[in-house]
Order: structure tokens, then sequence, then C-alpha cells
């Protein structure tokens, strides 16, 4: 389709915005770690250790540079895919991280698999009977679910399919799983726990984006030219709402990446929000940032990925 | 007459469902017959329930309505006992419907030929391309440009004219019996509407198809209607052919309706003007637009060139048609958009172009009103809070001394006193526009800028808004500007008259004499295009639509 300039302008300042967010966060993730409590060498040397060691252990791991100076040193890095080494473990950060990404990104994949849709179809749904007892029970079970905080569904999960039911394994191993049978169970807990949180806000903003537009006059006129209740909603409302829909999926997505902290944690997947929370009680710097920017650049990738399809959709800037 | 007729409507109910749960009836037992091919106007203020009415005609009710009592036979269907499918079918092949906003109904993510189309494709009425050759046979007798290619373009991408040609394209593609139009040129600039009546009118002969036009204006209802329903409040005052609802009315509403459209001369002000007296508002080779501004201009420059005083004591009348840059020079007066160019001088002291750097007594004199009040007061504060404002403001006044103050704006605007308790939503359009009118009044200003206040109001509320305004005018010695789309009100109010073309003034008259010694030829296009309440005064004009 042709677009017109001003098109290609607004895609163009949206990516370079995220080029800058980005650039902003990396700063403030590297000196929010700085600021963490306690010193590196101290933790690694043990209550034991003297002020020689540990002064030398400073120097060893170039902790006594100026922070600007490691800041742009570790910005380099990461521009050229080199997280740096492992406090704790002395291993390459990438290496840790590379297999706990991918089970990460495989939980979020299938919870996005799985909660997009759903949530759409039901959101669409409830807006398309608004009023129905389809709707009120739509609506009823979104608004328990969101004031449910997530680790109380994890752990109400676990005590209904593990521990009464018997049916699922209370922990995750999905890295391990051999068979799909095995597999499927694995993963149906966290998937069940991740989801439910994800698709409530993603439902209830679906909807009252489609309810929105259902009540333009544009949408009555297709009423009173005979269009069936299904037409008027598919065919007038829907590609009209899609800017606010894409904007509310980005945001429940990049709540996953927030939820999935709390869910690997319970059900000791071993993510990279596990593997964060570990990195923490080490004091293992370069693996909390690098965890920590790749929370952010999910984030950003989503919003960024919405707005352009909000950009994609809008008709005054088609030609 | 013997023919059967194509729409019988019998005790008619209608009602619905207030927000406080309270039930009203809003159609109370209305009765009238359409017969083929003749055109029926449904004339009333907002409120008397003539789009509802319209509306039932397709078995459809907003919602919160619904048909309680009554039948409406359209055809060989009994619609208003139809379910909600059998109804749909009736809709785009039967009857259908013309909105009021083409622009809103118009769905801005879909192509026009699409959606002109669309009827013949919910009713499988004929093949695409076949329905395509109708459009384009249909849009050239609706004498819109570029027939064959116009189809292709988005809503956003024509005027509201041309839109409003297109909605009735998609109307007629359907072939209906019967087509409702629903105020399609309530929004339209009167050279448009001109146009757009036309295009109308020689598509609905040519096809011998019967219409309902709801409609506000009788002057505009006396070019196309053969016969005339008054509704007010939901009841049918008087029904007639057009000829003697237009000239022998009897009920006392009807006259009423027509009284509005008398003339009312304008009596200038008298005052003793003192010697050597500025003018209140001075303005010279004023310029201004919006955007980003390079080298001290702005990127869309609207206003060029415009000079203009007025005198203290006067009124100014400001016409054009949208996008003359009307609004923009009241904005640039007011400071809310800085012109860039040109000099204003308030009473013989200079005017700054922006808000920040006139002094707080400047602000004071000079006051504006919006357009719609409806959107001008927060709809979240009581009237005493909206009023309370500018009296803390301007005047530092608090307690009891501000609380007499509001009683006495109220007053002033002939509202009563209790009503400062009340919020916005609570009161009607003529009262919202009464309160905006006197928070302008509260800073005690000299001149008050009025943006097109009167025209989302009824005729007969529009009128008594005009009457306030001239007798707040001898009680203050208020000067106006007066910006309107609508001739007569200028006339009715006004001192001297700026006709605005694309930014320009391109002339400036007396108002008593505006038909009379208009020269530039866009005034007289202006003049020439007010309806007049005669059923010829269309068929008449000798225009190249």
């Amino acid at each position: 389709m042709p677009r017109s300039l001003t098109f290609y302008i607004l895609i163009a300042q949206r990516l370079g915005i995220a080029a800058v967010t980005l650039v902003i966060v990396s700063f403030a993730v590297f000196f929010a770690t700085e600021l963490l409590p306690g010193d590196v060498a101290q933790v690694l040397l043990g209550q034991a250790a003297t002020e020689e060691a540990v002064a030398g252990l400073r120097q060893a791991m170039g902790l006594d540079e100026p922070a600007i100076w490691r800041f742009l040193s570790w910005l380099g890095g990461l521009a050229t895919g080199d997280f740096g080494m492992s406090y704790v473990s002395n291993i390459p950060v990438a290496e840790l991280i590379s297999d706990r990404l991918s089970n990460s990104l495989r939980l979020a994949a299938v919870t996005t698999a799985i909660s997009v849709p759903l949530a759409l179809a039901l959101g669409i749904g409830a807006a398309m009977w608004q009023g129905s007892l389809f709707d009120r029970a739509v609506s009823i079970l979104t608004i328990s679910v969101i004031s449910v905080p997530e680790f109380m569904v994890a752990t109400l999960a676990v005590l209904i399919f593990a521990v009464w039911l018997n049916w699922l394994p209370a922990l995750s191993y999905g890295a391990e799983a051999g068979s799909f049978g095995a597999m499927l169970k694995a993963y149906a807990m966290p998937v069940i726990t991740l989801g439910f949180v994800v698709s409530a806000q993603m439902i209830r903003m679906t909807r009252a984006a489609v309810i929105e537009t259902i009540n333009t006059p544009y949408v009555e006129m297709a009423l009173l030219k005979g269009a069936s209740r299904r037409r008027m909603v598919l065919g007038h409302a829907l590609p009209n709402a899609l800017g606010p829909i894409a904007n509310a999926v980005a945001l429940s997505l990049s709540y996953l990446v927030g939820g999935v902290i709390i869910v690997e944690t319970i059900f000791n997947y071993p993510g990279v929000a596990k593997l964060m929370v570990d990195a923490v009680s080490t004091r293992d710097l370069p693996l909390i940032q690098s965890c920590a920017m790749i929370f952010c650049v999910s984030y950003l990738l989503l919003i960024t990925i919405a707005d352009l399809t909000a950009i994609l959709s809008n008709p005054r800037l088609r030609r | 007459m013997t023919q059967q007729p194509l729409v019988s409507v019998r005790d008619l109910r209608i009602g619905a469902v207030t927000d406080a749960g309270r039930k009203v009836e809003i159609i109370k037992g209305l009765d009238f017959d359409i017969h083929p091919g003749e055109i029926v106007a449904l004339i009333g203020e907002s409120g008397s329930g003539k789009t509802t009415t319209a509306l039932s005609l397709m078995g459809h009710c907003r919602p919160g309505c619904a048909i309680t009592g009554g039948s409406i036979r359209v055809g060989r269907h009994d619609v208003a006992a139809m379910s909600e499918s059998a109804r749909a079918h009736l809709r785009g092949t039967e009857v259908s419907y013309v909105p009021q906003s083409a622009a809103a109904a118009f769905n801005p993510s879909k192509r026009i030929m699409e959606q002109v189309i669309e009827i013949t494709d919910i009713h499988g009425l004929m093949p695409k391309a076949e329905a395509e050759k109708k459009a384009v046979e249909l849009f050239r007798a609706l004498a819109l440009p570029h027939p064959d290619t116009i189809g292709t373009r988005y809503p956003h991408q024509v005027s509201g004219g041309q839109l409003q040609r297109l909605a009735a394209a998609m109307a007629l593609i359907g072939d209906p019996e019967l087509v409702i139009f629903d105020e399609p040129t309530t929004a339209l600039d009167v050279t448009t509407q001109i146009e757009v009546l036309k295009a109308f009118k020689s598509v609905m002969a040519a096809g011998g198809i019967a219409g309902v036009y709801v409609s506000h204006d009788l002057a505009v209802v006396a070019q196309v209607a053969d016969r005339i329903i008054v509704l007010k409040g939901g009841e049918i005052q008087e029904e007639g052919g057009t000829e003697d609802i237009l000239h022998r009315p009897a009920h006392p509403y009807t006259k009423a309706l027509l009284a509005a459209f008398e003339p009312v001369p304008h009596v200038p002000a008298t005052r003793d003007k003192a010697p050597n007296e500025a003018p209140i508002l001075q303005v010279e080779h004023l310029f201004a637009g919006y955007g980003a501004v390079r080298k001290g201009e702005p990127d869309v420059k609207i206003l060029k060139d415009v000079n203009f005083r007025i005198e203290r004591g006067k009124n100014l009348g400001v016409i054009g048609e949208s996008g003359s840059g009307k609004s923009t020079l009241a904005r640039a007066v007011a400071g809310i958009l800085p012109a860039y160019r040109g000099a204003m001088k308030f009473d013989g002291a200079e005017l700054r172009p922006d808000l920040q750097s006139r002094s707080k007594d400047q602000l004071r004199r000079c006051q504006m009103v919006f357009q719609l009040a409806d959107t001008a007061l927060n709809p979240a504060q009581s009237i005493e809070a909206i009023l309370s404002r500018p009296l803390a403001f301007y005047h530092g006044l608090s307690g009891r001394a501000k609380a007499a103050r509001v009683a006495e704006l109220l007053d002033m605007v002939h509202l009563p006193a209790a009503m400062r308790h009340r919020l916005p939503g609570e009161l009607s359009g003529g009262q919202k526009q009464r309160i905006n009118l006197a928070r302008a009044l509260a800073a005690e200003p000299e001149l008050i800028l009025c943006d097109e206040i009167t025209s989302a109001l009824d005729t007969v509320v529009a009128a008594a808004i005009l009457d306030l305004l001239k007798e707040l005018q001898s009680e203050l010695g208020l000067s106006y500007m007066f910006i309107s789309h609508d001739l007569s009100t200028v006339e009715a109010i006004c001192d001297e008259v700026l006709v605005m073309l694309k930014g320009e003034v391109v002339e400036q008259l007396p108002a008593a004499r505006m038909a009379a010694d208009a020269q530039h030829p866009y005034s007289r296009l202006l003049i020439s295009s007010v309806p007049q309440l005669d059923t010829g005064w269309l068929a008449g004009l000798d225009r190249a639509g």
C-alpha cells in the first residue's frame, strides 16, 4: 500500500525514540546496580578477608576505575555482544544467559501463543454481545483474576493441580522434559499462571476499545445498512480499534517480563528471571545488569511494536 | 389521495430510560402517512423527537430507547413488530438512511467505494463490478467531481459537502423506496448546502423515491419537502402542505418557529462619545498561522493582512465559510494564538500578540466565549465554581462577596440563583451557553469575542441568547466581535460586518445594508446562498452547482 512521507517520518521518529530510550535505560540500569549495597570483592572473599586482599581483588576486577569509564566500556561490550564475565562463576555472562534465555523465551512464547488469541476472542466476543450473560461472566472472571496477585494464583494452582489432584508436578524442569506429554505437564502450571494474569488485562482493554468504536456513528451507519452484528464489530469497529488493542496487548505482554520473575521463582523454572534473582543474592553485577537489560529491551521492543502497529493502522497516513 | 400510502404510522410510542433509571415517553402517539414519491419533512427543535421518529421507520432506536406501542407499516411490513434480523433485511433495500454528519458516518479506515456498495454486498443484491458501476453513475448524478476515481479515496480525503453527497449515493445504491435524511446539510456551509440540496432533490425526483427529511431549518425544508410535520415534545403540533405551513400556520409553535426567521433590525447602541476616544480594538496588518515557526513565520499561514477597528459600544460581525479563518482571527485577538506580524491596539494601548506579555488588566477587559458550552465548561465543577474562578482571579473576591457576585451574574443572564449548585451536565444547551456568557461577564470585560455562540442552539433558543446579548450591551456598554456563519444572526446584532475568505478580509460592510452594498463576488455569493422561506428559492437560483 502506498504511504505518505509523513508516515515514514513518523516511523523513523518512533524508532529514534526507541534508540534514545535504550541508551537512557542502560545508563539507569548500570548506575542503579552500582548503588546496590555491599562490595563485590568483600562478598566474594568473605568476612575474614584482609583489607589488602579485598583491595587487590578490586583492582584485578577493574572496580577502582571511574564509574563512567566502566559504563562506557560496558555499553561498548553490550553493543558488540560481549556481556562481560560473571564475578561469581567466572564464566562469560553470555554463556550463562543463553540457555536460560531460550527457556524464558519459550515460556513467554507459549504463554503468548495461548493467551493472546484467547484474550482477543473473549474481549471481542464480550464487546459484540455487550450486556449478555457471556459478557458478564467474562467481566466477573477478569476482575477476579486481576484482583488476585500472581503468586497467589501460582500457589493456588500448585495446591489444586499438584497437591489435591496430583495431575501436574509442582516444579518445572522445562529444559529436561523428554516426551511431548512431559513437556506439556512441565509447562502447564507456569503457563496457566502467567496466562491468567496477562489475558485478564488484555480482555478488559480489548472489550473497552471495541465498545468505544461500536458507539461511533459509522458503526450505527453500518447497522442502518442492514449489517449483522458480526459484520458491524469485525468489519467496522475492529479495524479502528486495532491501535488501542495493540497497545493493550503490548502492555499486558510486557507484564510477562515482570510476572515471569515470580512464576519462575515459585515453580523453580530455569529461566532468566530465576538467574537474575540468584545473581542479586550473590552480588554478581555483570549478570544482574545483563538480565535487567534483557528485560528492558524486551519491554521496549513490545511497546515499539505496538506503537508501530498503531501508526500502520491509521488510515489518515495512507495515500 | 386514493393511492395506498407507502408508510403508515399509527399511535407510535417510544419510551426511554434516563440515566437515573426513570422511564419517560419521548414519542407520545404519532399518526402520519407518507405516500410513494412524497417528501415529508419532520421539523422541530432538539429534543422534539424528530430523529427518533425517523429512525423508528427503520426499526432502529438509539441505546436506551425502545418502541413501546403502536404500529409502523412500511410497504408490506410492520417494522414495530418485526425481529431485529428481519429488520436488517429491510435496511438499505427498502428504507435507507442519510446521516447528519457524513464525516462521522463514514468508517475512517475503509475506502469510500467499499462503503458505498456495502449494502449490495450485505443483501447480496448484485455482483461487485455491477455495484461499482452503479455507484459511479450515482456519483455522476449527484454532481460529484471525478466520479470514476472518487471511490478509491479514504473519507478524510474528500470535503464535507462531497461526503454528504457520497452518503446519499450510499443510501440510494440498494434502490430503496424510502430515504431518511437526518439533518443532512446542517453541518455544511451555506454555499455547499445549495449544491447538496440540489443534488438530493434531482436524484430523488428522478427515481420517484419517497423521503423523510428531518431538519430544524424551515427555510431548507421549504426547498425540498412536499409536506411538513411540526413536532414538539414528541407530539405532532401541526401537519400540512409546505406552502400552507409557511404562509398559513395555525399552531402557535409553528408561528414562533416562523417568527424566528423574521429579520430583527439591529438598533445601534446610542451613547455619548467622548472626544478623541480611541476605538476599543484596532487591528492593523495582522498575520497569524499554525505549526512550527521558521524564520518568524509559521508553516501554515491562515490570516493574511487583516485590518479592522471596533468602536466602543459597537459590534463587529465576522462571516465566512468554515476554514476562512474566522475563529483563527478571534484566537489571535484573544492572544491564544499569537499573531506573528501586525499590530493590535486595545483602547489606544498596544496589545501584545501573546497572552504572557499582556497585562492582567488587558486580559480582563477582553474575554472570549466559545462555540460549544459543552466542552468549554468543566463537567465536574458546579456552576458556582465555574463562575467563581474569574471572580477570584481578576477581582480577588472571596467568601460572601464572591457568592453575592455569582448570584448577580446568574441574574444578569436570566437564570435562577439556585442554579449555582448544579453541574453543567444538568443544564439545557441554552442554559449552558448563558453560563458560558456569565463566565465571560464575571471578568467585567469591555470587549467580548463571541465564536459561533448560537450555532449549536435551536432557532428559538438562539434568538433568546441574541436578545440577552443586546440587553447586556445596553446595560454594560459592551462591544462584541461576533463570529458566525449565519448571516441573519450577524445582521440581527452587528453594526459592521467583515467578510472573510481564505484568511483574508474581502470586504467590510455595514450590517444593515449587507445585501445592497456587497460588491465583492464572494460576499454576493455568500449572501445569495442563505435559504429563504420560499419554496421556489432553490429552483430560482441560476447558478451552476
